[in-house]
Protein backbone atom coordinates (compact mmCIF):
# COMPACT_ATOMS: atom_id res chain seq x y z
CA UNK A 1 0.00 0.00 0.00
CA UNK A 2 2.80 2.37 1.00
CA UNK A 3 4.66 1.81 -2.26
CA UNK A 4 1.44 2.38 -4.23
CA UNK A 5 1.04 5.78 -2.55
CA UNK A 6 4.66 6.65 -3.31
CA UNK A 7 4.15 5.67 -6.96
CA UNK A 8 0.90 7.64 -7.13
CA UNK A 9 2.51 10.83 -5.85
CA UNK A 10 5.50 10.21 -8.09
CA UNK A 11 3.17 10.10 -11.10
CA UNK A 12 1.34 13.25 -10.00
CA UNK A 13 4.67 15.06 -9.61
CA UNK A 14 5.81 13.96 -13.06
CA UNK A 15 2.48 15.09 -14.52
CA UNK A 16 2.94 18.53 -12.93
CA UNK A 17 6.51 18.75 -14.28
CA UNK A 18 5.29 17.78 -17.76
CA UNK A 19 2.65 20.52 -17.66
CA UNK A 20 5.27 23.07 -16.57
CA UNK A 21 7.65 21.97 -19.34
CA UNK A 22 4.84 22.17 -21.88
CA UNK A 23 4.13 25.72 -20.76
CA UNK A 24 7.80 26.64 -21.09
CA UNK A 25 7.97 25.16 -24.58
CA UNK A 26 4.88 27.10 -25.57
CA UNK A 27 6.31 30.42 -24.33
CA UNK A 28 8.93 29.98 -27.04
CA UNK A 29 11.03 32.95 -26.02
CA UNK A 30 12.84 34.47 -28.98
CA UNK A 31 10.93 32.30 -31.47
CA UNK A 32 10.98 33.38 -35.09
CA UNK A 33 8.02 34.69 -37.05
CA UNK A 34 4.96 32.56 -36.25
CA UNK A 35 3.97 32.51 -39.89
CA UNK A 36 7.34 31.27 -41.15
CA UNK A 37 6.02 27.70 -41.34
CA UNK A 38 3.78 28.68 -44.27
CA UNK A 39 6.88 29.23 -46.40
CA UNK A 40 7.88 25.61 -45.88
CA UNK A 41 4.96 24.22 -47.87
CA UNK A 42 6.32 22.25 -50.85
CA UNK A 43 5.58 23.59 -54.34
CA UNK A 44 3.21 20.72 -55.16
CA UNK A 45 1.13 21.27 -52.01
CA UNK A 46 1.12 25.05 -52.54
CA UNK A 47 -0.36 24.69 -56.01
CA UNK A 48 -3.22 22.38 -55.03
CA UNK A 49 -6.56 23.94 -55.85
CA UNK A 50 -9.46 23.75 -53.44
CA UNK A 51 -11.87 21.13 -54.86
CA UNK A 52 -14.72 22.82 -52.93
CA UNK A 53 -13.99 26.29 -54.31
CA UNK A 54 -17.44 26.44 -55.91
CA UNK A 55 -19.35 24.58 -53.22
CA UNK A 56 -22.03 26.99 -51.95
CA UNK A 57 -22.15 25.35 -48.47
CA UNK A 58 -18.40 25.13 -47.89
CA UNK A 59 -18.02 28.46 -46.05
CA UNK A 60 -20.92 27.79 -43.66
CA UNK A 61 -19.72 24.25 -42.97
CA UNK A 62 -16.15 25.52 -42.53
CA UNK A 63 -17.34 28.06 -39.95
CA UNK A 64 -18.82 25.28 -37.81
CA UNK A 65 -15.63 23.22 -38.06
CA UNK A 66 -13.63 26.32 -37.09
CA UNK A 67 -15.82 26.89 -34.03
CA UNK A 68 -15.45 23.26 -32.96
CA UNK A 69 -11.74 22.74 -33.47
CA UNK A 70 -9.87 26.01 -34.05
CA UNK A 71 -11.54 28.85 -32.12
CA UNK A 72 -10.21 27.54 -28.78
CA UNK A 73 -6.67 28.54 -29.81
CA UNK A 74 -7.14 31.10 -32.60
CA UNK A 75 -10.06 33.02 -31.08
CA UNK A 76 -13.72 33.20 -32.06
CA UNK A 77 -13.06 35.63 -34.92
CA UNK A 78 -9.75 34.03 -35.93
CA UNK A 79 -7.98 37.18 -34.70
CA UNK A 80 -5.67 35.14 -32.47
CA UNK A 81 -6.04 33.74 -28.98
CA UNK A 82 -4.00 32.70 -25.99
CA UNK A 83 -2.25 29.96 -27.91
CA UNK A 84 -2.63 30.55 -31.63
CA UNK A 85 -1.80 33.50 -33.88
CA UNK A 86 -4.29 35.54 -35.92
CA UNK A 87 -5.43 33.75 -39.05
CA UNK A 88 -6.52 37.04 -40.57
CA UNK A 89 -2.97 38.33 -40.94
CA UNK A 90 -1.87 39.00 -44.54
CA UNK A 91 0.59 36.08 -44.31
CA UNK A 92 -2.32 33.64 -43.95
CA UNK A 93 -4.94 35.40 -46.04
CA UNK A 94 -2.57 35.85 -48.98
CA UNK A 95 -1.33 32.26 -48.84
CA UNK A 96 -2.71 29.86 -51.44
CA UNK A 97 -5.51 27.48 -50.39
CA UNK A 98 -3.06 24.60 -50.91
CA UNK A 99 -0.58 26.15 -48.46
CA UNK A 100 -3.19 26.53 -45.72
CA UNK A 101 -4.42 23.00 -46.34
CA UNK A 102 -0.84 21.68 -46.09
CA UNK A 103 -0.23 23.50 -42.80
CA UNK A 104 -3.47 22.18 -41.32
CA UNK A 105 -2.62 18.64 -42.36
CA UNK A 106 0.91 18.71 -40.94
CA UNK A 107 0.49 21.07 -38.01
CA UNK A 108 3.44 22.85 -36.45
CA UNK A 109 4.02 20.17 -33.87
CA UNK A 110 7.13 21.60 -32.23
CA UNK A 111 5.36 24.94 -31.69
CA UNK A 112 2.11 23.57 -30.32
CA UNK A 113 -0.16 23.23 -33.34
CA UNK A 114 -1.35 19.63 -33.66
CA UNK A 115 -1.74 17.81 -36.96
CA UNK A 116 -5.29 18.02 -38.27
CA UNK A 117 -5.25 15.13 -40.72
CA UNK A 118 -7.75 13.61 -38.29
CA UNK A 119 -10.32 15.82 -40.01
CA UNK A 120 -11.25 14.23 -43.35
CA UNK A 121 -9.85 16.01 -46.43
CA UNK A 122 -13.17 17.56 -47.55
CA UNK A 123 -13.62 19.09 -44.08
CA UNK A 124 -10.13 20.61 -44.20
CA UNK A 125 -10.96 22.15 -47.59
CA UNK A 126 -14.23 23.50 -46.15
CA UNK A 127 -12.19 25.06 -43.37
CA UNK A 128 -9.81 26.62 -45.92
CA UNK A 129 -12.80 28.15 -47.72
CA UNK A 130 -14.06 29.66 -44.46
CA UNK A 131 -10.66 31.06 -43.49
CA UNK A 132 -10.15 32.64 -46.91
CA UNK A 133 -13.62 34.19 -46.69
CA UNK A 134 -12.70 36.14 -43.55
CA UNK A 135 -10.36 38.62 -45.20
CA UNK A 136 -7.29 40.45 -43.94
CA UNK A 137 -7.28 42.33 -40.65
CA UNK A 138 -3.90 44.08 -40.25
CA UNK A 139 -1.95 43.69 -36.99
CA UNK A 140 -2.84 47.10 -35.42
CA UNK A 141 -6.56 46.47 -36.06
CA UNK A 142 -6.21 42.99 -34.52
CA UNK A 143 -4.72 44.54 -31.36
CA UNK A 144 -7.57 47.05 -31.20
CA UNK A 145 -10.21 44.34 -31.73
CA UNK A 146 -8.67 42.12 -29.05
CA UNK A 147 -8.55 45.03 -26.57
CA UNK A 148 -12.26 45.70 -27.17
CA UNK A 149 -13.05 41.98 -26.46
CA UNK B 1 -21.18 -2.26 0.41
CA UNK B 2 -24.45 -1.57 -1.44
CA UNK B 3 -24.53 1.90 0.10
CA UNK B 4 -20.94 2.46 -1.02
CA UNK B 5 -21.81 1.47 -4.61
CA UNK B 6 -24.87 3.74 -4.65
CA UNK B 7 -22.80 6.57 -3.18
CA UNK B 8 -20.04 6.18 -5.74
CA UNK B 9 -22.59 6.11 -8.58
CA UNK B 10 -24.16 9.30 -7.21
CA UNK B 11 -20.76 11.02 -6.97
CA UNK B 12 -19.93 9.86 -10.51
CA UNK B 13 -23.28 11.19 -11.78
CA UNK B 14 -22.81 14.58 -10.11
CA UNK B 15 -19.24 14.74 -11.41
CA UNK B 16 -20.29 14.14 -15.04
CA UNK B 17 -23.24 16.53 -14.70
CA UNK B 18 -20.90 19.25 -13.42
CA UNK B 19 -18.46 18.41 -16.18
CA UNK B 20 -21.24 18.78 -18.73
CA UNK B 21 -22.35 22.20 -17.60
CA UNK B 22 -19.52 24.04 -15.88
CA UNK B 23 -16.47 23.68 -18.08
CA UNK B 24 -15.75 24.77 -21.65
CA UNK B 25 -15.85 21.67 -23.80
CA UNK B 26 -14.23 20.93 -27.13
CA UNK B 27 -15.91 18.88 -29.83
CA UNK B 28 -13.85 15.76 -30.04
CA UNK B 29 -13.07 13.80 -33.17
CA UNK B 30 -12.55 10.44 -31.54
CA UNK B 31 -11.81 7.12 -33.15
CA UNK B 32 -14.05 4.18 -32.18
CA UNK B 33 -11.14 2.02 -30.95
CA UNK B 34 -10.96 0.72 -27.39
CA UNK B 35 -7.71 -1.23 -27.69
CA UNK B 36 -5.93 0.05 -30.80
CA UNK B 37 -4.21 3.43 -30.79
CA UNK B 38 -3.94 5.68 -33.81
CA UNK B 39 -1.34 8.45 -34.21
CA UNK B 40 -3.55 11.33 -33.08
CA UNK B 41 -2.57 12.80 -29.74
CA UNK B 42 -4.61 14.95 -27.39
CA UNK B 43 -4.60 18.63 -28.33
CA UNK B 44 -2.13 20.60 -26.20
CA UNK B 45 -3.63 21.95 -22.99
CA UNK B 46 -6.83 19.89 -23.34
CA UNK B 47 -7.90 17.25 -20.84
CA UNK B 48 -10.14 14.38 -21.85
CA UNK B 49 -11.98 12.54 -19.12
CA UNK B 50 -13.41 9.19 -20.03
CA UNK B 51 -15.29 6.43 -18.29
CA UNK B 52 -15.29 3.03 -20.00
CA UNK B 53 -16.69 -0.39 -19.21
CA UNK B 54 -16.22 -3.92 -20.41
CA UNK B 55 -18.74 -6.67 -19.81
CA UNK B 56 -17.14 -10.05 -20.38
CA UNK B 57 -18.51 -13.57 -20.40
CA UNK B 58 -16.65 -16.37 -18.63
CA UNK B 59 -17.27 -20.02 -19.45
CA UNK B 60 -17.09 -22.18 -16.33
CA UNK B 61 -16.91 -19.10 -14.08
CA UNK B 62 -18.59 -15.82 -13.30
CA UNK B 63 -19.15 -13.09 -15.89
CA UNK B 64 -17.53 -9.77 -15.03
CA UNK B 65 -17.89 -6.04 -15.50
CA UNK B 66 -14.66 -4.08 -15.46
CA UNK B 67 -14.44 -0.29 -15.68
CA UNK B 68 -11.84 2.38 -15.79
CA UNK B 69 -11.54 6.16 -15.65
CA UNK B 70 -9.06 7.83 -17.99
CA UNK B 71 -7.56 11.31 -17.64
CA UNK B 72 -5.78 12.17 -20.89
CA UNK B 73 -3.84 15.42 -21.08
CA UNK B 74 -2.12 16.96 -24.09
CA UNK B 75 1.17 18.14 -22.57
CA UNK B 76 2.42 19.32 -25.97
CA UNK B 77 1.46 18.69 -29.58
CA UNK B 78 3.96 15.78 -29.59
CA UNK B 79 3.37 14.35 -26.10
CA UNK B 80 0.19 13.05 -24.46
CA UNK B 81 0.13 11.73 -20.93
CA UNK B 82 -2.69 9.65 -19.48
CA UNK B 83 -3.64 8.31 -16.06
CA UNK B 84 -6.02 5.38 -15.48
CA UNK B 85 -7.87 4.05 -12.44
CA UNK B 86 -9.22 0.51 -12.86
CA UNK B 87 -11.79 -1.58 -11.03
CA UNK B 88 -14.05 -4.55 -11.63
CA UNK B 89 -17.08 -6.42 -10.40
CA UNK B 90 -17.18 -10.17 -10.82
CA UNK B 91 -20.78 -11.35 -10.59
CA UNK B 92 -21.55 -13.57 -7.58
CA UNK B 93 -18.15 -12.57 -6.17
CA UNK B 94 -17.08 -9.02 -5.30
CA UNK B 95 -16.17 -5.51 -6.45
CA UNK B 96 -12.50 -4.56 -6.24
CA UNK B 97 -10.13 -1.75 -7.14
CA UNK B 98 -7.53 -3.18 -9.53
CA UNK B 99 -4.87 -0.48 -9.62
CA UNK B 100 -3.60 2.38 -11.72
CA UNK B 101 -1.74 2.88 -14.98
CA UNK B 102 0.23 5.80 -16.31
CA UNK B 103 0.95 6.03 -20.02
CA UNK B 104 2.80 8.42 -22.28
CA UNK B 105 2.68 8.70 -26.04
CA UNK B 106 5.32 10.54 -28.05
CA UNK B 107 5.27 11.65 -31.66
CA UNK B 108 8.86 11.56 -32.94
CA UNK B 109 8.21 12.97 -36.43
CA UNK B 110 7.17 16.54 -36.99
CA UNK B 111 5.06 16.12 -40.12
CA UNK B 112 2.46 13.74 -41.50
CA UNK B 113 3.79 10.76 -43.45
CA UNK B 114 2.16 7.80 -45.13
CA UNK B 115 2.91 5.80 -41.96
CA UNK B 116 3.15 7.77 -38.73
CA UNK B 117 4.96 6.20 -35.78
CA UNK B 118 4.11 6.92 -32.15
CA UNK B 119 6.13 5.62 -29.20
CA UNK B 120 4.15 4.46 -26.20
CA UNK B 121 5.42 3.79 -22.67
CA UNK B 122 3.19 2.68 -19.82
CA UNK B 123 3.73 1.81 -16.18
CA UNK B 124 1.10 -0.37 -14.49
CA UNK B 125 0.69 -0.97 -10.77
CA UNK B 126 -2.17 -3.45 -10.59
CA UNK B 127 -3.23 -6.54 -8.75
CA UNK B 128 -4.33 -9.84 -10.26
CA UNK B 129 -7.97 -8.74 -10.46
CA UNK B 130 -7.40 -6.45 -13.45
CA UNK B 131 -9.95 -7.47 -16.09
CA UNK B 132 -10.01 -4.37 -18.27
CA UNK B 133 -8.48 -6.29 -21.20
CA UNK B 134 -7.18 -3.02 -22.64
CA UNK B 135 -4.46 -5.07 -24.23
CA UNK B 136 -4.04 -8.79 -24.72
CA UNK B 137 -0.46 -10.04 -24.46
CA UNK B 138 1.47 -13.28 -24.05
CA UNK B 139 -0.71 -16.22 -23.10
CA UNK B 140 -3.61 -14.19 -21.64
CA UNK B 141 -6.56 -16.59 -21.91
CA UNK B 142 -10.11 -16.86 -20.59
CA UNK B 143 -9.12 -19.48 -17.99
CA UNK B 144 -6.98 -16.84 -16.17
CA UNK B 145 -10.18 -15.29 -14.81
CA UNK B 146 -11.58 -18.45 -13.20
CA UNK B 147 -10.10 -17.77 -9.76
CA UNK B 148 -12.01 -15.71 -7.23
CA UNK B 149 -11.17 -12.07 -6.57
CA UNK B 150 -10.08 -12.91 -3.02
CA UNK B 151 -7.38 -15.22 -4.38
CA UNK B 152 -6.07 -13.15 -7.27
CA UNK B 153 -6.10 -9.77 -5.55
CA UNK B 154 -3.09 -10.96 -3.51
CA UNK B 155 -0.99 -10.95 -6.69
CA UNK B 156 0.70 -7.60 -7.10
CA UNK B 157 2.01 -6.75 -10.55
CA UNK B 158 4.26 -3.92 -11.59
CA UNK B 159 4.56 -3.91 -15.34
CA UNK B 160 6.10 -1.84 -18.08
CA UNK B 161 4.45 -1.85 -21.46
CA UNK B 162 5.97 -0.57 -24.67
CA UNK B 163 4.11 -0.12 -27.92
CA UNK B 164 5.06 0.90 -31.40
CA UNK B 165 2.01 2.54 -32.90
CA UNK B 166 1.93 2.83 -36.68
CA UNK B 167 -0.98 4.68 -38.22
CA UNK B 168 -2.01 6.04 -41.59
CA UNK B 169 -4.95 8.01 -42.86
CA UNK B 170 -5.86 7.53 -46.52
CA UNK B 171 -8.99 9.02 -48.12
CA UNK B 172 -10.74 9.22 -44.76
CA UNK B 173 -9.77 5.68 -43.72
CA UNK B 174 -7.59 5.28 -40.66
CA UNK B 175 -5.46 2.15 -40.56
CA UNK B 176 -3.58 1.51 -37.33
CA UNK B 177 -1.21 -1.24 -36.24
CA UNK B 178 0.11 -1.60 -32.69
CA UNK B 179 3.00 -3.87 -31.77
CA UNK B 180 2.89 -4.52 -28.03
CA UNK B 181 5.50 -5.80 -25.57
CA UNK B 182 4.98 -6.04 -21.84
CA UNK B 183 7.30 -6.97 -18.99
CA UNK B 184 6.35 -7.80 -15.45
CA UNK B 185 9.11 -6.17 -13.43
CA UNK B 186 9.46 -9.29 -11.31
CA UNK B 187 11.38 -12.09 -12.92
CA UNK B 188 9.03 -12.87 -15.83
CA UNK B 189 9.70 -12.89 -19.57
CA UNK B 190 8.68 -10.24 -22.08
CA UNK B 191 5.21 -10.88 -23.48
CA UNK B 192 3.98 -9.79 -26.88
CA UNK B 193 0.70 -8.85 -28.50
CA UNK B 194 -0.84 -6.93 -31.35
CA UNK B 195 -3.81 -4.71 -32.14
CA UNK B 196 -5.04 -3.69 -35.59
CA UNK B 197 -7.77 -1.20 -36.41
CA UNK B 198 -9.54 0.25 -39.44
CA UNK B 199 -12.09 3.05 -39.21
CA UNK B 200 -13.76 5.76 -41.25
CA UNK B 201 -16.28 8.54 -40.59
CA UNK B 202 -19.63 7.76 -42.21
CA UNK B 203 -19.41 11.02 -44.14
CA UNK B 204 -16.24 12.89 -45.05
CA UNK B 205 -17.91 16.22 -45.76
CA UNK B 206 -19.45 18.33 -43.00
CA UNK B 207 -22.97 19.69 -43.25
CA UNK B 208 -23.54 23.44 -43.00
CA UNK B 209 -25.74 23.04 -39.91
CA UNK B 210 -25.38 21.72 -36.38
CA UNK B 211 -26.87 18.29 -35.94
CA UNK B 212 -26.55 15.39 -33.56
CA UNK B 213 -27.35 12.53 -35.89
CA UNK B 214 -25.58 13.60 -39.11
CA UNK B 215 -23.38 10.94 -40.61
CA UNK B 216 -20.22 13.05 -40.15
CA UNK B 217 -20.56 12.61 -36.35
CA UNK B 218 -20.27 8.83 -36.54
CA UNK B 219 -17.03 6.92 -37.02
CA UNK B 220 -17.34 3.19 -37.63
CA UNK B 221 -14.56 0.66 -37.60
CA UNK B 222 -13.33 -2.73 -36.62
CA UNK B 223 -10.39 -3.79 -34.50
CA UNK B 224 -8.62 -7.08 -34.00
CA UNK B 225 -6.33 -7.82 -31.09
CA UNK B 226 -4.65 -10.73 -29.39
CA UNK B 227 -1.55 -12.23 -27.78
CA UNK B 228 1.59 -13.47 -29.47
CA UNK B 229 3.16 -15.51 -26.68
CA UNK B 230 6.28 -14.59 -24.78
CA UNK B 231 10.03 -14.56 -25.23
CA UNK B 232 10.32 -18.33 -24.71
CA UNK B 233 7.21 -19.41 -26.58
CA UNK B 234 6.51 -16.85 -29.28
CA UNK B 235 3.57 -17.59 -31.55
CA UNK B 236 -0.15 -18.20 -31.57
CA UNK B 237 -0.23 -21.34 -29.39
CA UNK B 238 -2.32 -20.88 -26.22
CA UNK B 239 -3.22 -17.29 -27.03
CA UNK B 240 -6.55 -15.50 -27.31
CA UNK B 241 -7.77 -13.26 -30.14
CA UNK B 242 -10.74 -10.98 -30.71
CA UNK B 243 -12.54 -9.27 -33.56
CA UNK B 244 -14.51 -6.20 -32.50
CA UNK B 245 -16.70 -3.94 -34.64
CA UNK B 246 -16.90 -0.52 -33.00
CA UNK B 247 -18.59 2.82 -33.45
CA UNK B 248 -17.99 6.32 -32.02
CA UNK B 249 -20.57 9.07 -31.88
CA UNK B 250 -19.01 12.52 -31.55
CA UNK B 251 -21.85 14.72 -30.36
CA UNK B 252 -21.84 18.46 -31.07
CA UNK B 253 -22.21 19.25 -27.33
CA UNK B 254 -18.73 17.86 -26.68
CA UNK B 255 -19.58 14.35 -25.49
CA UNK B 256 -18.36 11.23 -27.23
CA UNK B 257 -20.01 7.84 -26.91
CA UNK B 258 -18.28 4.66 -28.03
CA UNK B 259 -19.59 1.12 -28.34
CA UNK B 260 -17.90 -2.12 -29.29
CA UNK B 261 -18.76 -5.80 -29.31
CA UNK B 262 -15.70 -8.06 -29.29
CA UNK B 263 -16.07 -11.68 -30.30
CA UNK B 264 -13.57 -14.33 -29.26
CA UNK B 265 -11.94 -16.03 -32.23
CA UNK B 266 -10.74 -19.23 -30.55
CA UNK B 267 -11.39 -21.46 -27.55
CA UNK B 268 -8.98 -19.54 -25.33
CA UNK B 269 -10.89 -16.25 -25.82
CA UNK B 270 -13.87 -14.91 -23.90
CA UNK B 271 -16.92 -15.45 -26.05
CA UNK B 272 -18.05 -11.83 -25.82
CA UNK B 273 -16.50 -8.57 -24.65
CA UNK B 274 -19.08 -5.81 -24.75
CA UNK B 275 -17.52 -2.38 -24.28
CA UNK B 276 -18.90 1.11 -23.98
CA UNK B 277 -17.36 4.43 -23.04
CA UNK B 278 -18.35 8.05 -22.58
CA UNK B 279 -15.84 10.89 -22.84
CA UNK B 280 -15.73 14.65 -22.53
CA UNK B 281 -12.89 16.91 -23.57
CA UNK B 282 -12.15 20.03 -21.53
CA UNK B 283 -10.77 22.79 -23.68
CA UNK B 284 -7.78 24.71 -22.25
CA UNK B 285 -7.59 22.72 -19.00
CA UNK B 286 -3.86 23.44 -18.61
CA UNK B 287 -4.52 27.20 -18.85
CA UNK B 288 -7.34 26.98 -16.28
CA UNK B 289 -5.02 25.20 -13.83
CA UNK B 290 -2.29 27.78 -14.35
CA UNK B 291 -4.71 30.68 -13.84
CA UNK B 292 -6.08 28.98 -10.72
CA UNK B 293 -2.56 29.01 -9.31
CA UNK B 294 -2.18 32.67 -10.19
CA UNK B 295 -0.21 32.52 -13.45
CA UNK B 296 -0.91 35.27 -15.97
CA UNK B 297 -2.40 33.97 -19.20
Amino acid sequence: MKSAIVWFFGCVTLLAVSMALAREAKDGKGKPDVYAELDKAPEKARNRANPLENDPDAVAAGRLIFEDHCAGCHGDNALGGRKGPSLRAPEVQNATPGTIFWLMTNGVVRKGMPVWSRLPEPQRWQLVRYLKSLGVVPAPAVKEALTKQ
Amino acid sequence: MKLFRRGSRFVLGVFFLALGNCVPSAVAQESPYFVTYDHYLEEPGNLEIEYSSTFGTERGGNNFHSYWAEFEYGATAWWTTEFYLDGQTTFHDSTVFSGFKWENRFRPLQREHSINPILYVEYEDINGTDKTLKEIVGHDVEADFLESNAEIRREHEREVELKLILSSTVKGWNISENIISEKNLSNEPWEFGYALGVSRPLSLKALAKRCSFCRQNFVAGVEMYGGLGDRYSFGLKDTSHYLAPAVAWNMPNGWTLRLSAGFGLNDHSHKLLLRWGVAREINGFGGMVRRFFGAKS
